[in-house]
């Protein structure tokens, strides 16, 4: 099979994952338990009919998703005039409907969240990433090392660690060197300029280190072992016999080959940042997507559930493919078929 | 140093420690090690290709590894050429000699100076390529860390040389693919091609046949042969196969358990063994006429633990020909005829 046969197999997959995941993403909210309107509603004198205002601008007075009433009647433009091909006519028009709580836009509210939460997550990867891959080959290459033993134990301790009681831990030890919480100082705005920037790097510190250190224990011990892996393999004798030097084994046979299985990981764990660091922003009050999420949750705030989850779902799809197609330009053994 | 002999070895030892658990430890158990390699001499000559025969575990694959510096030798000498490698891959340096001398390098320079003069063929040709790697580039890597070529075209030239000498033609058929698309007669050949490019003059071949079926190893073997016609390369192939061995090599030394047992011409010790142990091997090893029935001599039980190795000489609880005091001494080498020794106290 050609690569590019290949190539649009796997986009044609990764778009039925999608599709199977609009459809998901709406009945997973209409299942759950707990009437929004309900939570909308603060003052308990509201009136019956204002109540039902509030269903009709929502149009969540219509059917699911299926209209039966309509359907005896023989009312045929009616039947599938239901919340669901509400749902998805506006998705298609880019509108993912308006926060129950805050009344605005969601398409807004991700924009306005996404950066921030990337911003994060970016930082934390990259320090993982090249921290990990670091740590994890001078684990392998001095294996059976006291350093070794070290990087393997405080790998499983922090892999083992919960996000948010390591993100609490690093809050008390840091207490009042370090900002704890939000992105910046109460006060200050983007117009301050350098001050108002180096106060969101100091805000950004803790909850970046927070991902950095737990993502990174899974790198540095996933190439450790696959590195210690490589490094048994019969062609690092060969290139030894060269004349190639522990250097030279290292960036020549062993790096490469021990990065396959870090890119698969690498894809998938960046698919499932963009929602992961819902803990990392809950505790540190990080004000992006994975914060909105959890407030979302609490308020019952389906439109902007259903946003983020779509986001999440495309992210993880996204990072799948990226691995997928990846791995067929690293690994000549993977053969497109 | 006589001029003839490339490479020397002399009461080259290698032993492996086994690990010592706690249990060992609380038992008051002594620490042990493997008798890999446990005494053996033996020369090979300029242009000569030489057959090192043992059964798995004998301890062959560990002389051809010590040869080039890729482990540390626990006792004995290995001179490559008058220098002793032993010393080098201790990393001990020797600052004597002529201004050409190796000794003077520092160690890394030195284990380059040894590689680029001495290479090895790998048993596994399907393990020992790198899977990521063209052809082109792992035949053209040792040239690159080497330091050998300056530029492409003299890059592609050696190459093209060193895959077309060892049958791979013509050699921009091949040089773009990766291993996996290659089979394993065709991958043994790169990895042949890999240790040519550098024109070493010593060839370690350890068993490079015996993962290829039986109907390419001829042309491999031949094509060893002919690079010695060629280039005058000397080889050390190891084998556990009588017949291969036989087919193209000049002497044989026959190993027993970290031990030469018996070493001369070829053609002599297929003929005429000496030892009871080659006399075994060479009594089952198949011919091509059936009508030819032979007395075989099957040897009973295993090779030894080389851990704990047998007192005497140590082939002795197998052997159908001991006697007691084979139990008590260990034999030293007999000359049978000239260049042709074997260690048994029946001689």
């Amino acid at each position: 099979m050609q690569r590019s046969d290949y190539l649009l197999r796997k986009i044609g997959f990764a778009i039925a994952t999608l599709l199977v995941v609009v459809i998901f993403n709406f009945f997973l909210f209409r299942i759950l338990p707990g009437d929004p309107v309900k939570l909308i509603i603060h003052s308990p004198r509201m009136t019956r009919e204002a109540q039902e205002r509030i269903r009709v601008t929502f149009g969540l007075d219509r059917p699911i998703w299926l209209d039966v009433e309509a359907l005896k009647t023989g009312d045929l433009p009616r039947v599938f005039d239901t919340q669901f091909t509400a749902y998805v006519r506006n998705l298609l028009h880019g509108d993912l409907g308006i926060s129950f709580a805050t009344r605005r836009d969601v398409v807004d509210l991700l924009r306005e969240r996404l950066w921030r939460t990337v911003v994060l997550i970016i930082l934390g990867e990259v320090l993982a990433i090249f921290f990990g891959i670091a740590l994890g080959m001078l684990a392998a290459w001095r294996r059976g090392s006291k350093l070794d033993t070290g990087i393997l134990l405080w790998g499983l301790f922090t892999w083992a660690m919960p996000t948010f009681f390591f993100g609490i831990i690093l809050i008390l030890l840091t207490r009042g060197i370090l900002p704890v919480g939000g992105m910046s100082t109460p006060g200050l705005r983007p117009d301050d300029g350098w001050v108002f920037w180096k106060d969101v790097g100091r805000h950004l510190i803790l909850p970046t280190l927070t991902l950095t250190l737990l993502y990174m224990s899974e790198y540095m011990l996933i190439m450790r072992s696959s590195v210690v892996e490589v490094l048994s393999e019969d062609y690092i004798l060969t290139a030894k016999a060269k004349g190639l030097s522990t250097f030279d084994i290292f960036r020549r046979h062993a790096l490469k080959n021990s990065m396959l299985p870090m890119v698969t990981i690498i894809a998938l764990t960046l698919g499932y940042t963009v929602g992961g660091a819902i803990q990392v922003e809950t505790v540190f009050s990080w004000p992006g997507i994975g914060r909105l999420m959890f407030e979302a949750v609490q308020k019952r705030d389906y439109p902007v559930l259903q946003g983020s989850f779509l986001l999440l779902a495309v992210s993880v799809i996204l990072a799948n493919l990226l691995a997928d197609l990846l791995y067929t330009f690293l690994d000549p053994r993977v053969k497109p078929d | 140093m006589s001029n003839q002999a490339i490479l020397q070895i002399k009461t080259l030892y290698k032993h492996f420690p086994v690990a010592h658990t706690v249990k060992d430890r609380l038992a008051r158990r002594p620490h042990q090690v493997v008798h890999a390699v446990d005494g053996v001499s033996f020369d090979v000559a300029r242009g000569e290709i030489l057959a090192l025969v043992g059964e798995s575990g004998s301890g062959k694959t560990t002389v051809g590894m010590n040869i080039l510096g890729l482990q540390v030798p626990t006792r004995g000498q290995i001179l490559f050429d008058g220098h002793n490698i032993a010393d080098w891959a201790k990393g001990r340096l020797r600052p004597d000699g002529s201004p050409e001398d190796l000794g003077k390098l520092s160690r890394r320079r030195q284990i380059m100076a040894l590689h680029r003069r001495a290479q090895m063929v790998f048993q596994d040709p399907y393990e020992s390529l790198n899977p990521r790697q063209r052809i082109f580039d792992i035949v053209a890597e040792p040239l690159e860390i080497h330091g050998l070529v300056s530029n492409r075209e003299e890059k592609q030239a050696r190459v093209r040389a060193a895959l077309e000498d060892s049958g791979l033609v013509p050699a921009d058929h091949f040089w773009n693919r990766y291993p996996d698309e290659l089979s394993g007669g065709q991958r043994q050949r790169v990895v042949i091609a890999g240790a040519l490019v550098l024109e070493p003059e010593l060839l370690i071949a350890d068993e490079p046949v015996s993962m290829l079926d039986v109907s390419i190893r001829a042309e491999i073997l031949t094509l060893l042969q002919n690079l010695r016609l060629a280039h005058g390369i000397t080889i050390l192939y190891t084998t556990h196969d009588l017949a291969t061995a036989g087919y193209f090599t000049d002497r044989m030394a026959v190993m027993y358990l970290g031990r030469i047992v018996e070493i001369g011409p070829t053609i002599e010790v297929l003929k005429a063994p000496c030892h009871p142990y080659t006399q075994a091997l060479v009594s089952v090893a198949p011919v091509p006429n059936p009508r030819k029935r032979r007395k075989r001599m099957i040897l009973q039980g295993e090779v030894p633990n080389p851990i704990q190795v047998p007192p005497g000489c140590r082939f002795h609880p197998r052997c159908p020909l001991a006697e007691e005091r084979c139990k008590q001494s260990d034999p030293p080498f007999v000359e049978v005829t000239q260049n042709h020794k074997a260690a048994c106290l029946l001689l």
